[in-house]
């Protein structure tokens, strides 16, 4: 194709465009309204709904503007007799079958079929027969549907195929007769469903956790950022009456396009979650009274002072990373100032072996959009389609245009493109990455050298290497179960040195939404802000945990679900003298444990600012009052820094201390180098079954676990103690049996599952699970009983 | 002067009043004895608000909130939920007859023909709070007066 522009006219205005461009492109570009229905950017054009009927010069009868290339001198009018006789009579066939539902209908008020007809249908209906009724059907807890409503634009289906790789909805029948459906009875549980309700351009397909609860006009529309992932979606996000109603994707083509996950979706609902903590609560003598703010901090401050008094070293911080960038600023400079560098938001990583050669401020070196041009991409430790669903479609559509992507992960991943899989035990990881170390030529010292000389190198390792090297830009991918790996550093070095050798980038995929604010804003023991070194560096996450402190201040995160080996924190918080919990939510191990809880608004309720994954700095501001007497953590933070006499705790609001932070940290981007070419000894034990404990995609943090609707999916599972049939039977364990599990001797009862994605010698237990929360880390060696 | 003299001597002004009165002395009465008695109605009189039912005892209020929408005076205020059979009702309608302007607007939005505006207009109100009409007080109006609502919306069909 040429790049020369053809000249159009449309309407009597003289438009330019390339050859081969689709009308409708052009006619959108220009400002120039064409009806639609089946026609959408995003997707491929199926000409189906014939709504965009226009006339065009010499040609007899109107051409669908959707699926008519320009050609040079085409001469089109959208509004003569022609054309708006055609999509009269299209508007009058669409409503035939169409219920007059509207006044119940969810998408009554923001409906493309109700504005359209406005515009182009007839003011009279001449249809007196009966209307075609389909039957109900159940897809899930978060979809709902009424297929009566459905003028088979076919969008939903063309979703399916092209955006979410799966294909969950098809049409069966012809003409009138046509339903979309499943199929079979099942639920739609793509991770990225609830685009579909966007999509769809009438009410078949809308929002079930909103179901009923607000007529559009009556919602106010808020821009946000989405605090899940660390793509940091922006969102729309819809409240009424102090309430958020739902959340919409706002457009932004260089982050999540028109997309948006589920779980950035529909997480609103555990805003609104029974455990909210709205009062500030301290304990006296075991029991917990709420009390007004005043005697709480005051309460707080003394208990922190006499737990860690002049010896700093005594209190340790663990924030979450989901936390604002503002939160974290404020909570380093409040330890730090307490002369004390335990502060740590690492929460799931337990090999810290690095700190200090590690890379500054890790996440991904290329841009989100940049995802999609890579030519080849092994990603190490990644569940890429959970954790992160909007870069794993990013990196679909790099796989469809022929990107070689590969995966070392200890658990077969169902992805929704084509890759190759390095499946093995959380010990042989290291292996297969230093086998195609050893493939790359990648340049290696000390340990870590006698590691890679020492492994086969086989024909997958070569391909891949191959693959990466050939690549005009290649990426190596380290997701978090690559983080939370015992032997995270090893991986991060092997990565780092294949990555030189290879020419590709090396990155992160920070699970959390502010990952990569925490490290900007210096919330680690060996790094300040900006990720400067500090001279003497504080406790890690892991040693404030397994060398108990005297005082925590806990932020944002829950000691059963959030970390790498809850018995450990449960015990260190236990022992404690003092723990100050800054959190949203009462939970039973925080009742359990703390001595002060502190309200502090959720999601959409205070203002503040994520980095995402590419270091894109994102502010946004609350839409609804935090619940009760909860307040903004930022604020709580700096009236504690002001009751403990710490100097530079006067922000008058989170613009204040965004501007102290970038003053601070200026245009730093993400620097991912790593300084060292070895590591320490293996840590992963080869011997006995090892835990695998991934962190499924709906119970990531504290709201996703609270939203009710997400909980229903097929995606939200329960404890389970999952193994390859093999191995089952090597034990004598039964499918569906209950059996005992032991981990540094903590054991629990769970059902066993039997399933193929386990390899051999390994366990899949998932983390951040109620039933979970008495065992140990992530990873780990455990032994299976029968009960 | 003198003429004027004469005229109020003779009354002349009085007597010119007294035959307007007069006239109206002998010619039918239209007064309405209230209570006892009633003016005539027009089927669209726009009184005290009700909500109707379907014949099989069904609300007929869908909680579409175009009223709520289109009131002028924001006088209504509704909240909606799915009933457990799964039908879209309004578990909370208030018309606050304080705020209300008695337009009609309701009753012309409605596609269901629930809220109307009866020919009810003898009420009172003696705490505060009871200007509130909730769902279960309209539809009691609306219980009461059904014959009469649906005939004059049988009377008003031919006009909409």
């Amino acid at each position: 194709m040429t790049d020369e522009l053809v000249t159009i006219e449309v309407d009597g205005r003289e438009l330019q465009a390339k050859p081969g461009t689709m009308l409708i492109d052009v006619t959108d570009a220009a400002g120039i309204n064409i009806p639609r229905f089946c026609y959408h950017k995003k997707l491929s054009v199926s000409a189906n709904c014939r709504m965009c009927l226009v006339e065009v010069a010499k040609v007899p009868k109107p051409l669908p503007a959707c699926c008519t290339p320009v050609n040079d001198g085409m001469k089109v009018s959208t509004r003569s007799p022609l054309a708006l006789a055609a999509q009269k009579g299209t508007m009058e066939f669409l409503l035939i079958n169409h219920p007059l539902d509207c006044p119940i209908c969810d998408q009554g008020g923001e409906c493309e079929l109700q504005d359209v007809a406005v515009g182009y249908g007839s003011d009279i209906s001449r249809f007196s027969e009966g209307k075609r009724v389909v039957p109900q059907r159940d897809i899930g807890p978060l979809i709902a549907t009424d297929f009566t409503r459905c003028i088979h634009c076919t969008r939903c289906i063309r979703f399916g195929a092209e955006i979410a790789g799966v294909r969950e909805l098809g049409a069966t029948g012809r003409g009138e007769h046509m339903t979309i459906g499943t199929f079979i009875e099942k639920s739609v549980d793509s991770e990225m469903s609830g685009n579909v309700i966007d999509l769809c351009p009438v009410g078949s397909l809308t929002a079930k956790p909103s179901r009923y609860q607000a007529r559009a006009w009556e919602l106010t529309q808020y821009s946000g950022i989405s605090a899940h992932d660390s793509v940091g979606s922006n969102i729309h996000i819809h409240t009424r009456n102090n309430r958020v109603v739902r959340i919409h994707p706002k457009e932004n083509e260089s982050i999540n396009e028109i997309w948006l996950s589920d779980r950035d979706r529909f997480s609103y609902e555990g805003l609104n979650s029974e455990d909210r903590l709205t009062q500030p609560m301290i304990r006296k003598n075991g029991e917990w009274l709420k009390v007004g703010w005043q005697e709480a901090l005051e309460f707080a401050v003394k208990g922190l002072q006499s737990a860690a008094g002049s010896d700093g070293d005594q209190l340790a911080t663990l924030v979450s990373a989901n936390s604002t960038l503002e939160e974290l600023y404020l909570a380093q400079k409040l330890t730090r100032g307490m002369e004390s560098n335990n502060i740590d938001h690492r929460l799931r990583q337990s090999d810290f072996r690095l700190d200090g050669n590690d890379s500054p401020i890790p996440g991904l070196s290329i841009t989100i959009s940049g995802v999609e041009s890579l030519d080849a991409a092994l990603l190490i430790g990644s569940n890429i389609r959970k954790e992160q669903p909007i870069i794993a479609h990013r990196l679909r559509k790099a796989a469809n245009n022929g990107a070689n992507i590969s995966l070392i992960n200890p658990l077969w991943i169902d992805l929704h493109f084509v890759a190759d899989q390095f499946v093995s035990t959380p010990a042989m990881m290291v292996n297969n990455l230093a086998s195609i170390a050893k493939a790359a030529a990648a340049k290696l010292t000390g340990n870590l050298a006698k590691i890679v000389k020492a492994a086969e190198v086989s024909n997958e390792a070569k391909a891949v290497a191959e693959q990466l090297k050939s690549a005009e830009s290649g990426a190596i991918l380290l997701g978090s179960q690559a983080s939370a790996h015992p032997d995270y550093s090893v991986l991060v070095v092997l990565a780092s040195a294949i990555a030189e050798a290879t020419d590709s980038s090396l990155s992160y995929l920070p699970a959390y939404s502010n990952s990569v604010g925490a490290a900007l804003a210096g919330a680690t023991p060996h790094r300040g802000v900006a990720g400067v070194p500090i001279e003497k560096s504080g406790a890690n996450a892991e040693l404030m945990q397994s060398m108990p402190r005297r005082a925590y201040l806990l932020m944002g995160a829950e000691s059963d679900f959030d970390f790498w080996n809850p018995s450990l924190i449960n015990a260190a918080l236990d022992q404690a003298e003092c723990v100050i919990s800054l959190t949203a939510y009462r939970s039973d191990s925080l009742e359990s444990r703390a001595d002060v809880m502190l309200p502090i608004a959720g999601f959409a309720e205070t203002s503040g600012t994520f980095v995402n994954a590419e270091g894109t700095w994102q502010s946004f501001n609350g839409v609804v009052k935090p619940q009760g007497e909860s307040r903004p953590a930022w604020k709580v933070l700096r009236v504690l820094g002001n009751l403990l006499g710490i100097d530079g705790f006067d922000q008058n609001s989170s613009n204040d201390v965004l501007e102290e932070i970038k003053s601070l940290t200026a245009d730093l981007t993400i620097d991912n180098s790593v300084s060292t070419k070895t590591a320490g000894e293996m840590n992963s034990s080869t011997k006995g079954l090892c835990r695998i404990g991934d962190v499924p995609i709906y119970a990531s943090d504290a709201l996703v676990r609270r939203a009710g609707s997400l909980q229903k999916t097929n995606d939200a599972v329960t404890a389970s103690i999952r193994l390859s049939a093999n191995q089952a039977q090597k034990g004598g364990f039964e499918d569906h049996q209950d059996i005992i599990v032991i981990q540094d001797n903590n054991r629990t009862q769970l059902p066993l599952i039997i399933d193929p994605r386990v390899p051999d010698g390994a366990v899949w237990i998932s983390s951040a699970l109620p039933g979970t929360e008495m065992l140990g880390g992530q990873y780990g060696e455990v032994i299976l009983e029968k009960a | 002067m003198f003429k004027n003299y004469i005229k109020s001597l003779l009354l002349l002004e009085l007597l010119k009043g007294l035959r307007l009165t007069g006239r109206y002395f002998f010619a039918k009465k239209f007064t309405v004895q209230y209570p006892e008695e009633r003016a005539p109605m027009s089927p669209r009189f726009r009184g005290l608000h009700a909500q109707r039912r379907y014949e099989n005892g069904e609300e007929r209020c869908i909680a579409c909130k175009l009223c709520e929408a289109t009131c002028p005076a924001l006088a209504i205020t509704i909240d909606v939920e799915a009933r457990e059979d799964g039908s879209r009702r309004t578990s909370r309608y208030d018309i606050d007859l304080f705020k209300c302007i008695f337009c009609g607007f309701c009753q012309e939005s409605c596609p269901v023909d629930a809220i109307v505006e009866t020919r009810v207009y003898e009420y009172a109100f003696e705490d505060p709070g009871e200007s509130i009409m909730t769902k279960e007080k309209l539809l009691a109006v609306g219980d009461k007066n059904e014959s009469q609502i649906s005939a004059d919306i049988a009377a008003q069909a031919k006009y909409r």
